[in-house]
């Protein structure tokens, strides 16, 4: 066997390992729950979290939804996925205008390298998604799930 | 249940504050084991809600995502002195309360 098979081989081998520990969940279930199944608008939030977490445990987030927060327009909900958790959803804020500003930090957990999505609901009936990748390096569940 | 709330020691009326709370609450995923290689069963906080003026201003639904001892930071807007009361309720119906003044300045 060549060398360069050899390796080929060798990381075929380990991938479907890592992707057994944790699976990808399709989000698009969680998402049209949300928006009873209208497409949401791309953007228009912003999403603090660390590039490279390096405790899935406790990861600090904070989600800003630029509206003005009157009562004509202002974010109704933000929500929390990470597909590659074992439960998505893992959170959802209920906000009005009252808010003022419409801003949510919390800490969560993260099992794995993933894309956390946020949804926000705006007044009106209206959606808007950001996606956003997370490197993990040691990853909540992980031990659990290994043993 | 143990929880700290905290305000800013005086608002201006018709702006919005920063309300921290912090829950003293393990948040077990019911994924972890113990030594013996039985479950720990799943006990997370599911519910919390924030009133201020008489109203609800604040409410989360929580899942098993959320960190240890849950953490949130979110803003109301000032518009009268009185308690802004943050509620809790975990999976068993265990509740937890804490209460602070806002000050409109």
């Amino acid at each position: 066997m060549r060398r360069r098979d050899f390796l080929a081989a060798g990381a075929a081998a380990i991938v479907p390992i890592r992707a057994a520990a944790q699976e990808v969940h399709d989000i698009d279930p969680f998402v049209n729950a949300i928006t009873s199944g209208a497409t949401p608008e791309e953007g228009g939030i912003e999403i603090e979290l660390p590039q490279i977490a390096e405790n899935g445990h406790s990861v600090p987030l904070t989600v800003r939804v630029p509206a003005p927060m009157n009562e004509l327009d202002h974010v109704t909900a933000i929500h929390v996925i990470a597909e590659r958790n074992p439960r998505p959803a893992v959170a959802s804020f209920h906000l009005g205008p009252w808010s003022g500003r419409a801003e949510v930090s919390t800490r969560i957990r993260l099992a794995g390298t993933q894309k956390l999505t946020v949804v926000a609901a705006l007044s009106g009936n209206r959606f808007r998604i950001v996606k956003r990748p997370v490197a993990v390096a040691s990853a909540a569940c992980i031990d659990e799930a290994s043993l | 249940m143990l929880g700290r709330l905290s305000v800013p020691p005086t608002v201006k009326r018709g702006e919005p504050f920063a309300v921290r709370v912090i829950v003293q609450h393990a948040m077990e995923t019911g994924f972890r084991r113990d030594y013996d290689g039985k479950v720990i069963p799943m006990n997370i906080v599911d519910r919390l809600a924030c009133t201020y003026g008489g109203r609800e201003v604040f409410r989360a639904e929580l899942g098993s995502g959320i960190a240890a001892n849950p953490y949130f930071v979110f803003y109301v807007v000032a518009h009268e002195s009185g308690p802004l009361v943050v509620e809790w309720k975990d999976d068993r119906g265990q509740e937890g309360k804490v209460a602070a003044d806002v000050k409109v300045a």
